[in-house]
Formats: C-alpha cells, sequence, structure tokens
C-alpha cells in the first residue's frame, strides 16, 4: 500500500516543482542562519538566488563528513535550541561524533517517511513490528519506531541485544514485519536455531533490512530461512536517518527516494562533477524540508546510481540501486577496488557457505594481504583435508575470478567471528601506512 | 558392519585439542582411537568413541563442528606384511583408501580404521577374502 498516494505518485513534473520551491527556501534560511553556509557559499561565489532551476544546484559547493565534525556539536545547526526537541548522534568511531538535531516539524517529518517506508516494505495497520534496530543515539531504532507508529501499526520496542529473550518474544507475542541490520538478523536466527525455534514457523512476512550494505545473496539467505519477502531500506543519520529511501516489496528493485524532501544526485568522487542517470557514482543529498539540520549537497560516500524508470507498484520517485559500498569502506589491495559486499556475493554463490565472514587486510613485505575467514558450518565439513583445502582452493580462485585480487581463503571455527547485535564488523585492516 | 568416526573441526590455535577431550573426559565418554590430519591452518581431528551419540552432542552443545563418517575396523595381523596383504587386496580390486589409523591390539591381531572412498564395495571385497571385520558395538565396547 502507498502510505501517501498524493506525494508519492506526484507526476515528475509536478515533482520537480515542489523541489525547486523547497531548495530555493532552504538555501536561503541556511545562508542566512548557518555561518559555516554563508562562508562556503561566500568564498564560491554563490548566492541562493542564483538558483533558477534544479540543474543549478551544481553550482551549490559540497557539505563533507569533515564539515559536521569541525562544527562539532551544534556548529550546523539552523534553529536556536529551544526548538530543537532531538538530538541523535554517529557511533564516532572513526573520529568525534556527528551531531544531527530534530525540531517537531523535523520528527515529524521523519516519521511521514519512516511510515511511507514501512508501508512500501510491506507493513500495513494490522502488523506487530519487531524492531531490533538500536535505541538510543544512533537514528535506527526510534525512527523505525516513529514511522511505525504513524503508520498506526503495533511496535515492540526491542532494540539490539539480549537475543535469546527477542526469540522468546518473536515465539509469542507473533510479530509480523522484523526490522534490523541483516547481519544481526543471520545472529537472531542462528540463536533461534541453537533454542530449537525455526524461522519458518514464526509469523514474519515481511523484513526490512538496511544500515549496513548487504547482497542480492544474502537476500536469497535471508528469504529462505524466514520464509519472507526481504526489502532494502536506506538511511543516515545525516540526512536524517533511516526512511530516506526503500524497495518497494512490490519490485524489489532499487530504494525509492522521498524526493519531495531530498534531492539526491550522483557524482564522481573523484572530480566532483554530477553524473547522469544510471552511472555509478557518489550519492549526494540536500535535504529540502528539514527545520534544524538541513543538509545541503552532502557527499554520503555511498556507491550507487539513480534509475527514472517507472515501477510497478505506482510510485513516481527515483530509485537508486542497493548500496555496493562506501567509498571508504573501500579496501584498495594491491591496486584493485574491493568491497566487502562483493566478497559476500561470492561466497554465498557457493552452496552451504555461512554469510558469517570477515576480511583481514595485512602488509607484509610491502605487499598488500587479504585474508577471508569464513566459518565451517556443520554441512561444509567433512573428514576429508583434500575437500576441505578445495573448498578454500575454489573459493579462493572465484574471488581471483570475479574480482580479481588473489585473497587467502582461511576456513575458521563457527562462531569464531564476532558476533554483531548492531552493524557487522565485516573488515580488519592491520595495514600501517 | 560399519564403525561411526566422529571428526571435528580444529583451527590451529593452541590447546584446541585439549579443549576437545576436556569435554569428552567430562561426558564421560572414552576415546577408543584417534588421529589428527593438520594443514597449516586447520585439523580434522579423528575419533573413535565409546559412545557415538553422546559424544556429539557434547562437542556441538560447546560450538564444535562435528561430523560423522561411516569408516570400517579390520583385523590386521601382527606380523611383516600383515597390512600390506589387505592393501593388497584392496589395490587388486582397484578400492581407494582415504586414510587408515591404528585402533589397538586385539590378542596377537591389531584392528586397523580404513576410511574408504566406496565402503560398500571395500566391504564386500574385505568379506569375500575373509579378513575379519569388526562391528561398531564390538568396536565401540573394546
Amino acid at each position: 500500500m502507498i502510505f501517501n498516494i498524493d506525494f508519492e505518485t506526484l507526476p515528475r513534473e509536478a515533482l520537480a516543482a515542489i523541489q525547486l520551491k523547497r531548495l530555493k527556501a532552504t538555501l536561503e534560511r541556511v545562508y542566512a542562519t548557518v555561518p559555516f553556509y554563508k562562508t562556503k557559499f561566500d568564498e564560491a561565489g554563490f548566492v541562493p538566488a542564483d538558483i533558477r532551476s534544479l540543474s543549478d544546484l551544481q553550482k551549490v559547493p559540497f557539505t563533507t563528513k569533515k564539515d559536521l565534525r569541525d562544527n562539532y556539536p551544534y556548529g550546523m545547526f539552523a534553529v536556536p535550541m529551544t526548538n530543537v526537541v532531538r538530538i541523535h548522534a554517529s557511533s564516532g568511531t572513526t573520529g568525534s561524533p556527528t551531531v544531527v538535531g530534530y525540531t517537531a516539524r523535523d520528527i515529524g517529518t521523519w516519521a511521514e517517511c519512516m511510515a511511507r517506508a514501512l508501508s512500501a516494505g510491506g507493513a500495513g495497520r494490522r502488523d506487530i513490528i519487531h524492531n531490533a534496530y538500536g535505541y538510543g543515539l544512533f537514528t535506527g531504532g526510534l525512527g523505525v519506531h516513529y514511522g511505525a507508529e504513524k503508520l498506526g501499526a503495533s511496535v515492540i520496542p526491542v532494540s539490539g541485544g539480549n537475543t535469546k529473550r527477542q526469540i522468546v518474544i518473536m515465539k509469542d507475542f507473533g510479530p509480523t514485519i522484523l526490522t534490523a541490520t541483516p547481519s544481526y538478523t543471520l545472529h537472531l536466527a542462528e540463536v533461534a536455531k541453537e533454542m530449537g525455534v525455526s524461522f519458518k514457523d514464526l509469523k514474519f512476512k515481511y523484513g526490512i533490512f538496511g544500515a549496513e550494505p548487504w547482497s542480492e545473496h544474502m537476500r536469497a539467505e535471508l528469504e529462505e530461512t524466514m520464509n519472507i519477502k526481504a526489502v532494502d531500506i536506506y538511511g543516515l543519520s545525516e540526512v536524517m536517518g533511516p526512511g530516506v529511501a526503500i524497495e518497494c516489496h512490490e519490485a524489489q528493485k532499487g530504494l525509492h527516494i522521498f524526493e519531495d524532501h531530498f534531492i539526491p544526485e550522483i557524482i564522481d568522487p573523484a572530480t566532483g562533477d554530477v553524473l547522469p542517470y544510471g552511472e555509478t557514482g557518489e550519492l549526494v543529498f540536500t535535504s529540502i524540508t528539514k527545520e534544524a539540520f538541513p543538509v545541503i549537497r552532502y557527499r554520503t560516500r555511498d556507491i550507487t546510481s539513480l534509475s527514472t524508470e517507472p515501477c510497478i507498484c505506482g510510485r513516481t520517485h527515483i530509485r537508486m540501486k542497493r548500496v555496493s559500498g562506501r567509498s571508504d569502506d573501500m579496501l584498495i589491495i594491491r591496486g584493485v577496488n574491493v568491497f566487502p559486499s562483493q566478497i559476500e556475493s561470492v561466497l554465498m554463490k557457493t552452496e552451504q557457505v555461512e554469510p558469517h565472514y570477515q576480511l583481514v587486510v595485512d602488509r607484509v613485505d610491502n605487499l598488500d594481504t587479504l585474508t577471508v575467514k569464513v566459518e565451517v558450518s556443520g554441512s561444509l565439513f567433512s573428514d576429508e583435508i583434500k575437500v576441505l583445502q578445495s573448498l578454500e582452493a575454489k573459493l579462493s580462485h572465484d574471488i581471483k575470478e570475479y574480482l580479481g585480487v588473489s585473497a587467502r581463503v582461511k576456513l575458521v571455527e563457527p562462531k569464531s567471528i564476532a558476533r554483531s547485535e548492531g552493524k557487522a564488523v565485516r573488515v580488519i585492516d592491520n595495514r600501517k601506512i | 558392519m560399519r564403525v561411526t568416526q566422529i571428526s571435528i573441526f580444529l583451527e590451529n590455535t593452541g590447546g584446541r585439542i585439549a579443549e576437545a577431550t576436556s569435554i569428552l573426559a567430562e561426558a564421560g565418554i572414552n576415546i577408543r582411537a584417534m588421529s589428527l590430519a593438520d594443514t597449516t591452518d586447520f585439523g580434522v581431528l579423528r575419533l573413535i568413541v565409546s559412545d557415538v551419540d553422546k559424544a556429539e552432542k557434547a562437542l556441538k552443545d560447546k560450538g564444535f563442528t562435528v561430523g560423522k563418517t561411516n569408516v570400517v575396523a579390520v583385523q590386521v595381523e601382527d606380523k611383516p606384511g600383515g597390512l600390506n596383504n589387505i592393501l593388497k587386496i584392496l589395490a587388486q580390486a582397484e578400492i581407494n583408501v582415504e586414510y587408515i589409523y591404528a585402533l589397538l591390539k586385539e590378542g596377537k591381531n591389531a584392528v586397523m580404521i580404513f576410511r574408504f572412498d566406496n565402503t560398500d564395495n571395500a566391504l564386500c571385497v574385505l568379506e569375500a577374502n575373509n579378513i575379519k571385520i569388526f562391528s561398531g558395538e564390538e568396536v565401540y565396547a573394546m
């Protein structure tokens, strides 16, 4: 079902007119209220009045993660703190955290987008949503929560962690929709199995998975394990949180971006040039309705492409391809660009390989080495060494063939790779460069 | 006339074999025979135990990857050429041996564990040549 039929099915010309009006207002407001944007626009010789059409957005300077950090904590806020009703922050694992704020209206906008997203993912008023995204400073938990309430569904605010209790709740409360990271879902399935609970027997119909890159093969695995339809959801706290884009369950082919709130662009990450629709590059967002924390041409580092091809679900909003990786997650191994999700695809093509893997990158004698650790599950195991060795050799060969990079595949014991309750740690880079 | 062997996947890290054997000790399981095959990264520990199901459960509960395989316990004369006689018979019948390890000595004879690529054919050939084969029950209780 389409939650907001008026806005989600707008003819594209009408959508463009709304975008232009909202974009102009946003640029004028940040120029007047956020010193960072005023300085940046002035330096670039840009004034908001220069915007006459949507293509003029290209004249506006980019905003980067570093800009947000430099203005830590509240420097990018466009409203006084008295109007801010909520603060979230990114984990800050790779530097100081990024702090984002919301006005009451922003919270409403977010709930609207998230309600649309849940609805596109198969949820409705009658559904019970088991929300295993973390609640707290991370936007995942509360973002989904407000959307679920806006939609009128029943939400179980279970958050991440306490995995055994989650299984009991899934069994007893009968949730029909699961919202979680894909890696945590696999962990849930694993623990459920140990407890003698089959995910197939639970009442789940749809799973809405995101917050980390995942592959089509992982989708097949999740759909098979849980007997559900799995869709990809996208969002980032800097732009709003979850609910910036969602796959519709009808097509499961690309994520609709709620363009009446966010304008997406794809750029060449090296030159900053805007690329035409269909080409792969870095995703850039401009928010056009946010009050407390507007972002202007924010470089997400996520790699994808955009398509305006009409969708069978009836939504007219543009679709982005599943994110294939982040330009900062991208590993450069002996000059070859490698995304963890590509390795995942290769591994999961092989029957019986468990989706628990980790990439370890090192530098030995000035040469990059990639080791792919793969857990040996019951069905993969053999009492014959030669069978296990040929499996390692096959996986190495497949990685070399598909990705053009040599990797050493190392079979490891089950559960030896740490399980995450949020985003999976797929890469350990030991290189000291 | 098959014997069930259990095998365990082990990473080559210190103390892993001891962890497996201590689980078996706690479960009151006797190890009849064992062999360890290893590579630089990992090893496969193969065991003949007094209680297969109990051992499998105890190890699985502790998170080990456990496999079960059919192997054959063959009586081998304990004298020069004893093993060679059996291997010659198998070679003539074109039966491949994946691996062999010793179980124990039963009177004047030794008992050895054979893993074949085709267990049914191997059993036929051995029986046709009057080679003594032990049943699982006999081996677990030895």
